[in-house]
């Protein structure tokens, strides 16, 4: 690690001394991006990456859109949409929209789709996006209906998202392995070849439907490739091998900042860093976590501003109720928070009998100095929490068996802006819900189905209100994006981790 | 000399066979395929019904046999990641991997084996030295480190090669050198201790009393019987290269059979990692046995013995 760090030092100093170099791409009119892991499949329901999720974007066309900077739902391929009862859903198909390969969008494509993503022989990855749909119907030329399995007011939020509409002849033509070498959609980009595990190109596409909230396409030609090494992506910026990185550590990103020709951009994601405890004592029955005034204690003993200040860095924010503050339904208005105030937690301590704290266990998987700080902090306090650092599966493993007493944990809500879609995970029982508090999960439940927008707002607030005061789960904060590209190119980021090229280009 | 072969060919046969075998039992010891195959969001029920259908609930032996049965026939079933056929994964992968195993070959015997004679030659002076400490630094520096390290100078300061990617030759260069500059030390002493060896025997000297010029007696006498290790041990160094091609595929991003082979350990990929070991396996054991046939074809000794 050591080792690397002095190398990075050395990749900074040889920018300094290497010339500026010609980057060939704006002149090719082709925007190179690079990626640590490559999708599975293409297709967007068979694979849960991020970089799948891009490519999606940037291919396929959604029923609505949700436009990033005003947060509003605007139509896409529905004109019109209409809920005739809690869980039947009425769409006007736009007319006039055509796939890559000349064939025109119809309602059929959408019933198709939907009806398709939910059947068995799809074996669709990525379930939790579509399993609220029943089915859909045609009832009219350009009109389908969907039935959902219970009620869902989130779903408009979901169609905006990961449900892309696929082109119903095509598909059945070439099936899902033809349409995972070559992905048809009516987006503003079209594939042009897809190098199983290693990248795929995009090409404008110059028949995008004219009038799409998404606006026209400017960049010529897309590159996705798949470069694993951090430090290789780097170099490859630098030497103008590639246009664009993300994920870029805060350490290298201070460096890129003072290379010539590369701009770098920090800015905050969906994403949240938070600590899960152990509060039904699985771990061991005499777990001090059972006791609020433990779990509270934690909560006042760690500086989140310090850290935001010092080690996560730009665009991030503290978070103090249990999701996205930006999520539908997420609020901390009347939710307790916990400034710093490490004598306050020393004196809850030793109200909950432990005045010279205890020995327990931590658990993680993503930026281990985050979670070296958290530990810090607990030792601070009396707190020796012994680090034990996993890959994500292994971490959600042991959480799942009760074996771990706190666990640092993220959660980035698939990107949905909804709060269903981070408590709806760790409050309403499921394997990753350590708290087990029946009341929360039945007031969640109610949020989740009810229809009546003030009323979810009242539910969730309830609920997240529960939530801090018994300090069932301690938010941290945001995580912000490191972005690094060429100086040629104009782009902005979004809070939804989800680049969009289609709107980016050239100076 | 046939008898010899048939004997190594068999022995190399069984090597490939005890190899597949481990490698597919310690496969299904190490986790529940049908767990991996259904995927993380499985209800039990479907885990059950996968098993049924890939026939995961058979004895294990049969499963091998089966396994085994396909795996002559090169159908080695379908990756669980990629949904596509494993043959047609690894055959667009290998060439890369053997491309810079080849290249890298080349490049340290051709470093190597000059190294050695030299030093050989100028025995315990400087240059014997100095060749020496050359060859040691490849094999010090862990060969991601010696990659990032050729990145920076060649591609970001010099400008002179790209970064990553395996499109041109001029992709193959830093990594080849990489890799190639681990094998190195292990071929320079060899060919060094050969030629010493060699150098200090009678028929040199006689060489030398007959009024040969230096150069024949080297290259001519001395350095044709000094290479016999040398060959054995190179194909050796091949197989490792193919191993460690993980590492520098990995930061050349180079998607060839040991980034796969990575990827697919990872993902708990089981046709791909089976089908990988088996293919590397044979190469290796395949390596090996050209190299004993054409050790005892350069030394009679060997064959006689």
């Amino acid at each position: 690690m050591k080792a690397r760090l002095v190398l990075m030092g050395a990749i900074a100093l040889a920018v300094g001394a290497a010339a500026t170099s010609a980057y060939a791409n704006k002149a090719n009119d082709t925007l190179v991006y690079a990626s640590d892991s490559e999708p599975e499949n293409v297709s967007p329901y068979h694979n849960n990456l991020r970089e799948g999720v891009i490519i999606a974007r940037h291919v396929f066309d959604t029923l609505v859109y949700r436009n990033p900077d005003t947060g509003k739902y605007e139509p896409q391929l529905a004109t019109k949409w209409t809920w005739v009862d809690p869980t039947t859903l009425d769409l006007t198909i736009r007319k006039g929209v055509v796939f890559h390969n000349g064939d025109p969008l119809t309602a059929d494509d959408v019933v198709f789709t939907l009806n398709y993503v939910v059947s068995a022989e799809a074996k669709v990855v990525t379930k939790q996006n579509t399993d609220w749909i029943k089915s859909a119907e045609k009832t009219g030329e350009d009109q389908v209906r969907i039935h959902l399995v219970g009620p869902f007011p989130a779903a408009i939020e979901y169609l905006a998202g990961p449900v892309p509409i696929y082109p119903e002849k095509y598909f059945k033509s070439v099936g899902l392995t033809g349409f995972s070498k070559a992905p048809i959609g009516s987006g503003p980009y079209r594939v042009t070849k897809v190098d199983p595990g290693k990248g795929v190109n995009m090409e404008k596409n110059a028949n995008y439907w004219k009038g799409s909230p998404q606006g026209q396409p400017s960049i010529g030609k897309l590159v996705f490739r798949v470069i694993p090494d951090a430090e290789t992506r780097m170099a490859e910026l630098m030497t103008g091998g590639v246009d664009w990185i993300w994920r870029v550590p805060q350490d290298q990103a201070v460096q890129l900042k003072t290379a010539p020709n590369i701009s770098v951009l920090s800015a905050e994601t969906m994403r949240v860093g938070f600590l899960q405890f152990d509060t039904l004592g699985r771990s061991e029955k005499s777990t001090p976590f059972k006791d609020q005034r433990v779990r509270q204690a934690i909560a006042y003993a760690i500086d989140r501003k310090a850290m935001l200040d010092n080690l996560v860095g730009g665009g991030a924010r503290i978070m103090n109720s249990a999701c996205f503050i930006d999520q539908f339904g997420c609020t901390d208005k009347d939710v307790p928070t916990y400034a710093y105030d490490p004598a306050k937690a020393k004196k809850l301590l030793a109200e909950a009998g432990y005045p010279n704290g205890f020995t327990t266990e931590i658990v993680a998987y993503r930026e281990r100095e985050y979670a070296e700080a958290v530990i810090g902090y607990l030792a601070a306090v009396g707190i020796k929490a012994n680090l034990n650092y996993l890959k994500y599966a292994a971490m959600r493993t042991l959480i799942r068996e009760g074996k771990a007493p706190i666990a640092f944990q993220t959660w980035g809500s698939f990107s949905v802006l909804d709060a269903s879609a981070f408590t709806g995970v760790y409050f309403k029982g499921s394997a990753d819900d350590m708290t087990g508090d029946k009341e929360v999960g039945a007031v969640l439940n109610d949020a989740d189905t009810s229809v009546d927008v003030d009323k979810r707002l009242k539910l969730y607030q309830s609920a997240l209100k529960t939530i801090a005061e018994k300090s069932y789960l301690f938010p941290l904060f945001s995580y912000p994006a490191n972005y690094a590209y060429t100086s040629e190119l104009s782009f902005t980021a979004q809070p939804d981790e989800l680049p969009r090229f289609y709107a980016a280009r050239w100076k | 000399m046939l008898h010899y072969t048939l004997q190594r060919l068999v022995v190399a046969i069984s090597v490939a066979i005890t190899v597949s075998i481990v490698a597919f039992f310690l496969l299904h010891l190490s986790g529940d395929i049908a767990i991996s195959i259904a995927g993380p969001e499985a209800t039990p029920a479907q885990v059950e019904a996968i098993r049924q259908q890939f026939g995961l609930d058979r004895p294990l032996v049969v499963q091998y046999l089966e396994w085994l049965w396909k795996a002559v026939r090169f159908d080695f079933g379908d990756s669980f990641y990629f949904r596509s056929s494993v043959v047609s994964l690894i055959a667009s992968r290998i060439p890369v991997t053997l491309t810079l195993g080849a290249i890298s070959l080349c490049l340290s015997l051709l470093i190597a084996v000059p190294l050695g004679v030299l030093a050989a030659v100028y025995n315990g002076t400087i240059i014997d030295r100095l060749a020496l400490s050359f060859s040691v630094i490849g094999q010090a520096i862990p060969t991601f480190c010696l990659g990032l390290g050729l990145i920076i100078l060649f591609s970001v300061t010099l400008r002179w090669l790209p970064v990553s990617g395996a499109s041109t030759w001029k992709h193959y260069i830093l990594p080849s050198l990489a890799l190639g500059w681990y094998a190195v030390p292990a071929v320079m002493r060899l060919s060094r201790n050969g030629m010493l060896e060699v150098l200090s025997a009678d028929y040199i000297r006689t060489a030398r009393a007959k009024g040969l010029s230096p150069g024949v007696v080297i290259f001519k006498h001395a350095l044709r019987n000094a290479i016999i290790p040398v060959v054995a041990l190179a194909a050796v160094q091949f197989g490792f290269m193919l191993g460690g091609s993980i590492v520098i595929e990995a930061v050349f991003s180079m998607h060839g059979l040991g980034y796969l082979a990575w990827e697919a350990i990872a993902r708990n990929d089981f046709p791909v990692v089976q089908a990988v070991v088996l293919i590397l396996a044979t190469i290796y054991v395949g390596l090996t046995f050209l190299a004993d046939v054409l050790n005892a074809f350069l030394d009679p000794r060997i064959r006689l013995a």
